[in-house]
């Protein structure tokens, strides 16, 4: 147990009451977090602002890596464990880097009823790859939603960002290998 | 205003005002006169009816969380399903606990909340003791209709190197996390994910290191959280436990101390609501393990072959002959008494009684060179209560996260929930300085300057004017003398009229030790020139009474000097101490849990101190072991038992009358008592503080909560956690020194050498170099000369 951890810990929890200890540039050297402090100037680095934040970061970096949500627990002076329960509370933020391409089913109650079950399981034995998982070549992620809000098109595929209603377990497969260029 | 603060006043024939803060309620259908904004839950506690609960906590900001607390109340609009946590009484309100509506609702609760609950009570510590499982006993449906598999968790997993975390068995009651970030200021550990994987968790590599965490153990409602020195070790039901106060600090937390089969297993904090709240700090909390570690069991003479264990007959008579030696051979100023601050008003008092009146030496000190002179004590005085009902804390001591754990949580709360305004006077940023409304980093030997110009910012005045103001005074750098710091309390005491403060002395009963009479009489030495006599070769005859000068007393060098110059050392302690190895004669002494009696601590409040456990092999009390040096030297002190002592402290202390044995079992919070009139105030001090050679920096060296010392090393533990011995500057003059951080620098006083790591640290002030005091394989004792006003040190690329 290091004697920093604790003491960034304090500081984190306490600092809310202090002035912005400034934001140096990442040690990384990495640029891409040169935009997330852009965002983060133009929110003036307000805490409510976390989830826009992570939004944001996951945006410019494809996923939240631990170090991407330190840089933002100390950009808006929060604990680091309370970045971390936010960020794992809510289903569109990701860890884990993800495929070339992302497929979203969604599984909600329209969804569902209209055989999302049957897309997904089709999907994941054409492509290899576990709900919540990238295919081991890196090229899909297949992942599940609950509800997009656009029941009238159920079942719904969103592919890279692009929605696809009234989606068939066959329909899905031609989508994919229209973007992916054809199953292995 | 309330029925008993009217009581003064005259009666009249009017009938009595209504109290505006009355509310009126029935609970369970009996009537019940409530406080206006208080909580249901704890209004039903005062009429006598517990309302089950897991979340909430006196001490901590309702969250309504477990829903355990629910009951049925009306307040006008027909009974309705009420949190009883969250909720404020209404005038006229009625509240069931047991109606079938309210026992429905609790067994529904219940059937939730042990739906995944693993039941392994028989493998679990908390069985016995736990919270889940007394509540569903009296409240639960006694059926589940859950028979879907459980959730499932990897069994515990370490969330720091005390704290264990078993997932499957939170109810997600946050009283952990609410813990952390609320109270302790330590939010490692929050809630993550959601729905049914919802878990207590640290950030990924970040543990929960914070110096509290033992006290979400204890809160914990169920097993989930688990204390490794306690892990399977003892189920409740074998426990004998004893209320006592722990002496580790001078807080002077409560605490009740368990065993089972004659060996000390757990302390837990209790609820005293002037002093700590319930809480502990985890060196106080787990320090109990140096009571059964490494001890000395028997008396040790010196013979030619080193230290030899023998009876406590011959040990006594050697103990007997070197004080009568040391006094024929120069007199009884050729003595000296060292120590006392460890243990027991009785102990400190019955040495004292031996030092002044059998032996009759002046010289007598309770303190180790690393507090402030003994006259604080007579600066009128504040209690821990008043320092946080003040409207400014004004802080010119140590780190009290530090040094003064549950200070610091009183204080950390004080303004946090009050808005009571810090201003802080510090070598370097401390655990309060995120807190603090000013903070004034200062220059060892700068705290003078620093609080005129304090005083003559009008903003600051302004707010020293506004209210009660409180000075937490202690030692902050024992790098330098005392002299600056002392002048700088006196010029904010002359400053601002009306301050009182808070002695922020920290060896667990100094104040006590100090104020029953371990301390010089006119013309005696202090410890420091105590040590400088025996270095030179005047001292004939040295009693350390738990005393560890080479660890304890900041200039290392002198206090060698003066163990090799001492004629004759006699040492009386609980563990072979570095000092105690040098000694001609080592009587062991009981600690603590293994004698009772009180202790007074920095407010000086005096309380009881519980013995579970028979002392280590054959171990005395001090207070004993004095009366049965005294009767060698031909005097009886006329102590049969510790309760004689007490007594004897009552009748003969000055400021202690009120403190005997009849008001101490009266009052569960202890007894006030105050400074002697006898400790003479402090002349006004004016020291001239040298300048520093712009290559130099002015040295810092304070203590961290882990550190070297006797309790923390003897504690399996704990032991590990001490941060090491590092050399902090600024990042900057890590640059001017010319290293890279991490790279070993040579670090040079006048005294001499020493090698060590650098860190870059901003928060150490440029031009100034900060070491932690007696760390693991530490040596910063040695760069320090007590005789200086401040110690500047040479900062060197190797
Ligand atoms: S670990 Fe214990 S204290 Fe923490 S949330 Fe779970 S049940 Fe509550
Ligand atoms: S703060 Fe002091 S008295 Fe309280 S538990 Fe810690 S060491 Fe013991
Ligand atoms: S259920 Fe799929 S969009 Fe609503
Ligand atoms: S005790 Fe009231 S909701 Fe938990």
């Amino acid at each position: 147990m290091s004697d920093t951890a604790l003491e960034a810990g304090a500081s984190a929890s306490g600092s809310r009451h202090t002035v912005d200890p400034g934001r140096p540039e990442h040690p990384s050297g990495d640029d891409r977090f040169a935009l997330v402090d852009t965002h983060l100037r133009r929110v003036h680095d307000a805490q409510d602002q976390l989830i826009e934040t992570l939004h944001v970061a996951q945006d410019v970096f494809g996923f939240l890596s631990d170090d991407v949500l330190l840089y933002v627990a100390r950009a808006l002076r929060l604990p680091p464990s309370m970045v971390y329960g936010v960020a794992t509370f809510y289903h569109l933020f990701t860890f884990e880097p993800p495929g070339e391409h992302t497929c979203t089913v969604c599984t909600g109650t329209a969804c569902f009823v209209k055989g999302a079950d049957d897309i997904v399981a089709d999907v994941a034995t054409a492509h290899g790859v576990h709900v919540g998982d990238t295919s081991a070549d890196g090229r899909l992620t297949l992942r599940t939603a609950r509800c997009l809000g656009s029941c009238g098109l159920a079942p719904v595929v969103v592919l890279d960002g692009v929605v696809h209603g009234h989606q068939s377990p066959s329909g899905a497969l031609a989508l994919l290998d229209g973007e992916l260029g054809g199953v292995r | 205003m309330t029925a008993t603060e009217n009581a003064g006043t005259p009666p009249t024939d009017d009938a009595p005002v209504p109290d505006p803060n009355a509310v009126q309620i029935t609970v369970n259908g009996v009537a019940h006169t409530a406080r206006k904004g208080q909580l249901v839950i704890e209004a039903a506690a005062d009429a006598g009816v517990y309302i089950p609960r897991f979340c909430y906590h006196e001490r901590m900001t309702p969250v309504g969380k477990c829903r355990m607390c629910l009951v049925e109340a009306d307040s006008g609009r027909g009974p309705a399903v009420t949190v009883s946590c969250m909720v404020p009484v209404m005038p006229d309100m009625k509240v069931e606990t047991e109606s079938p509506m309210a026992k429905r609702m609790q067994e529904g609760v219940l059937e939730l909340l042990l739906a995944n609950h693993p039941l392994d009570c028989p493998v679990c510590d908390k069985g016995g003791e736990c919270p889940l499982q007394d509540q569903t006993m009296t409240h639960g449906p006694g059926e589940s209709r859950f028979v879907e598999e459980k959730r499932h968790y990897e069994k515990p997993i370490p969330i720091s190197d005390l704290v264990f975390l078993d997932r499957e068995r939170c109810i997600l009651c946050d009283r952990c996390t609410r813990f952390a970030d609320e109270v302790a200021g330590d939010a490692l550990i929050h809630f993550i994910s959601r729905g049914n994987t919802t878990q207590v968790m640290t950030f990924p590599d970040e543990p929960f290191a914070s110096y509290f965490s033992g006290n979400t153990v204890q809160i914990c409602p169920v097993g989930a959280l688990t204390a490794k020195p306690y892990r399977f070790k003892a189920r409740p039901w074998d426990l004998e436990e004893i209320e006592s106060t722990c002496t580790t600090c001078a807080v002077g937390c409560r605490t009740v101390v368990q065993s089972s089969r004659d060996e000390l297993l757990r302390s837990q904090g209790v609820d005293s609501d002037p002093v700590n709240w319930g809480w502990m700090c985890d060196k106080g909390r787990f320090g109990f393990e140096a009571v059964r570690t490494e001890r000395v069991t028997e008396p040790l003479v010196r013979t030619a072959h080193g230290l030899e264990p023998t009876g406590w007959n011959a040990a006594l008579r050697s103990a007997v002959q070197l004080i009568e030696d040391g006094k024929l051979a120069a007199g009884p100023s050729a003595v000296a008494v060292i120590g006392g601050a460890r243990g027991s008003n009785e102990d400190a008092f019955a040495w004292a009684r031996l030092a002044h009146d059998v032996i009759d030496t002046p010289h007598v000190y309770a303190q180790m060179g690393d507090g402030l002179p003994v006259g604080m004590l007579a600066m009128p005085r504040a209690t821990i209560d008043d320092t946080a009902a003040a409207s400014t804390i004004v802080l010119l001591g140590p780190d009290l996260k530090e040094e003064l754990p549950v200070l610091y949580l009183r204080v950390r709360d004080a303004v946090q929930k009050r808005r009571v305004r810090i201003v802080e006077f510090t070598p370097r940023e401390s655990g309060l300085t995120s807190l603090a409304w000013k903070s004034a980093v200062y220059e060892p030997g700068g705290q003078v300057e620093a609080v005129r110009a304090a005083l003559a910012d009008p903003e600051i005045a302004d707010q020293l004017a506004a209210g009660p103001v409180v000075v937490i005074a202690g030692r902050s750098n024992l790098a330098e003398s005392s002299g600056a710091t002392v002048q700088a309390v006196q010029t904010l005491l002359a400053g601002v009229p009306g301050a009182t403060v808070l002695p922020a002395f920290r060896r667990g009963n100094v104040v006590g030790a100090l104020q029953v009479g371990m301390r010089p009489r006119p013309g005696g030495l202090d410890t420091r020139g105590i040590l400088q006599a025996a270095a030179d070769g005047k001292i004939e005859c040295l009693v350390l009474v738990g005393a560890d000068p080479l660890a304890d007393f900041p200039d290392t060098d002198l206090a060698r000097r003066a163990l090799a110059g001492a004629r004759r050392i006699v040492s009386v302690d609980t563990h072979l101490s570095a000092s105690a190895q040098h000694a001609d004669v080592v009587l062991p002494a009981a600690a603590f849990g293994e004698k009772s009696g009180t202790t007074t601590n920095l407010e000086g409040r005096v309380t009881t101190l519980g013995r579970k456990v028979t002392a280590a092999g054959t171990s005395r009390p001090d207070w004993m072991i004095a009366t049965a040096i005294a009767r060698g030297l031909g005097t009886d002190l006329g102590f049969r038992s510790v309760d004689d002592v007490t007594d004897a402290i009552a009748r003969m202390v000055d400021g202690y009358e009120g403190v005997t044995r009849d008001a101490l079992a009266d009052s569960a919070d202890g007894v006030l008592s105050a400074p002697p009139a006898t400790i003479a105030a402090i002349d006004p001090v004016e020291v001239e503080v040298p300048v520093r050679n712009s290559y130099d920096y002015r040295l810092v060296v304070t203590r961290k909560l882990y550190d070297a010392g006797v309790t923390v090393s003897n504690s399996p533990s704990l032991a590990h956690l001490a941060p090491g011995q590092r050399v902090h500057l600024h990042p900057l003059d890590v640059e001017r020194v010319g290293v890279q951080p991490g790279a070993d620098v040579r670090v040079s006083s006048s005294r001499s050498a020493a090698v060590m790591r650098v860190e870059a640290d901003p928060t150490v002030l440029r031009g100034t170099a900060w070491i932690a005091f007696n760390q693991p394989g530490g040596n910063v004792g040695d760069l320090i000369d007590s005789t200086a006003i401040v110690t500047d040190v040479r900062i060197e690329n190797l």
